[in-house]
């Protein structure tokens, strides 16, 4: 089963093309790691994926389901604005600065949406809530504003914000470059843990230990295109491409 | 002392006016306020000029000006003219002035919040809507506290301008008083009578300011 399927995605800021022609499947169960230099378009790609961000054309299916498709005049067509939303809940997102919401406690930023967006009550959710939370380690700091937390625990926190959703995607943007070094781990090992549940996960990373270990496969992305494309062994030990290793050689 | 018991009636019906004024006013000026800012934000180019054009007009000229233009010019202008009795006229002009100010504090609070909000709740699928009222408005009011804090302390004193309509306020009370009785006393008792308003409003908005800093950005 394809999750994400993205056909020849363009995508400019007024003249600046940042994404030519990007095409790219996710299957069920599939952990994607996608690597490049910045300003390559990779944020501006995951963002494409789940409608932060309008592409200028392309086609995007998510689990099968049409989001945007190239219409007779060449340009973007998305379906309507409750199909854009039904469709891009099946994704949940983790960003690089977290975007925890300071004015609700660890608990209620878990709870909000599902609450808000599913029409759930607190009792049903509560239990769900603390088994996410107990997950990624943080049932003590229930409580807690986003303010009381270290960069790691905040990040811990937007992981389970995004499953109490029950995605059956999760797209993470870069989600241990804000973190002090030793903070990293944590992340990584919940969504090394999300990995073994097999959750669809594309994730943007810095990491590559992380992505030479946890990925099933790796995309090298530059100034908008995917220059190659492999297992991590083939991309991180044999690269094809001449800029796939100088960019490896430049992050040592 | 025995003069200032003697006052104390009409000086507590003068307060009723002004408190009457005040309360009015807030209530409804300041969702007029929040409407009016989340309009000037619109994508909508027509509906951000209007409310642009309104704003400017209202924080441009003179608050007593628009409050003589009701009474008096109003009731002449083609179409909508109506002739309001003095009190609902200076309720009007009072919501639409402050209504202005009240729009600019919730625009620029509405504008500091971090785009990363907006992003947040919607990647967890809520609309427009929900995210303006679960995410981005409770975090716009602690950061306007101050500001409204000070405009609504500015509008206790500002009632004091109904004068011009001959309504008989705490102000306009002390100065009859005044002229009637050749003692500066009604003046004394009418700014003790504000700064208490005043203090209690300020009390007021510490504890709310305090209940909002239960967290930080
Ligand atoms: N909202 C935007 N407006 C204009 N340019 C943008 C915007 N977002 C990203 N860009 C530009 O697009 C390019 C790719 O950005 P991005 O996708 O963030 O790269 P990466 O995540 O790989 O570092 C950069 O040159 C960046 O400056
Ligand atoms: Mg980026």
């Amino acid at each position: 089963m394809e999750m994400i399927k993205a056909e020849n995605i363009w995508k400019s800021f007024k003249n600046l093309a940042v994404l030519k022609g990007i095409s790219l499947t996710v299957k069920r169960g599939e952990v994607v790691a996608i690597i490049g230099p910045s300003g390559s378009g990779k944020s501006t790609l995951l963002r494409c994926l789940n409608h932060l961000e309008v592409v200028s054309k392309g086609t995007i299916a998510i689990a099968g389901e049409t989001l945007v498709k190239t219409g007779p005049d060449g340009k973007a067509q998305y379906v309507h604005d409750a199909e854009i939303r039904r469709i891009c809940r099946k994704m949940g997102m983790v960003f690089q600065q977290f975007n925890l919401f300071p004015h609700l406690t660890v608990m209620q930023n878990i709870m909000e949406a599902p609450i808000v967006v599913k029409g759930m009550t607190r009792e049903e959710i509560l239990p769900e809530a603390e088994n996410l939370l107990k997950k990624v380690g943080l049932l003590d700091k229930a409580g807690s504003y986003p303010c009381e937390l270290s960069g790691g625990q905040k990040q811990r926190v937007a992981i389970a914000r995004a499953l109490a959703m029950k995605p059956e995607i999760m797209l993470f943007d870069e989600p241990t470059s804000a973190l002090d070094p030793e903070l990293t781990g944590e992340v990584l090992r919940a969504m090394r843990q999300l990995a073994e549940e097999h959750m669809t996960m594309l994730v943007v990373t810095h990491e590559m230990g992380f992505a030479r270990e946890v990925a099933s496969r790796v995309i090298f992305l530059d100034q908008g295109e995917i220059i190659e494309e492999g297992t991590p062994q083939a991309v991180f030990g044999n690269p094809a491409q001449p800029r796939t290793r100088s960019f490896l050689s430049s992050i040592g | 002392m025995q003069y200032v018991l003697e006052i104390m009636i009409p000086m507590l019906e003068g307060t009723a006016v002004t408190l009457q004024m005040f309360f009015i006013t807030i209530v409804l000026s300041l969702p007029l306020g929040l409407l009016l800012a989340l309009a000037r934000l619109s994508r909508c180019r027509p509906v951000q000029s209007v409310v642009g054009v309104y704003i400017w007009l209202l924080r441009g000229t003179p608050l007593m000006l628009q409050l003589l233009f009701v009474y008096f010019a109003l009731p002449f202008v083609p179409y909508i003219g109506v002739k309001l009795p003095d009190f609902p006229a200076a309720v009007l002009a009072f919501v639409l002035n402050y209504a202005a100010y009240f729009a600019e504090i919730f625009r620029a609070g509405i504008q500091s919040i971090d785009r990363g909000q907006y992003e947040g709740a919607k990647v967890l699928g809520m609309t427009y809507i929900q995210t303006m009222r679960r995410i981005v408005l409770p975090q716009v009011i602690k950061r306007v506290l101050p500001p409204v804090s000070n405009e609504t302390i500015t509008l206790v004193k500002d009632t004091s301008l109904i004068y011009v309509l001959a309504m008989n306020d705490l102000m306009r009370t002390a100065r009859a008083l005044v002229q009637r009785d050749f003692s500066t006393t009604p003046f004394i008792v009418a700014a003790v009578f504000y700064l208490v308003m005043t203090l209690v409003l300020t009390w007021g908005f510490q504890k709310l300011e305090r209940r909002y800093a239960a967290y930080d950005e």
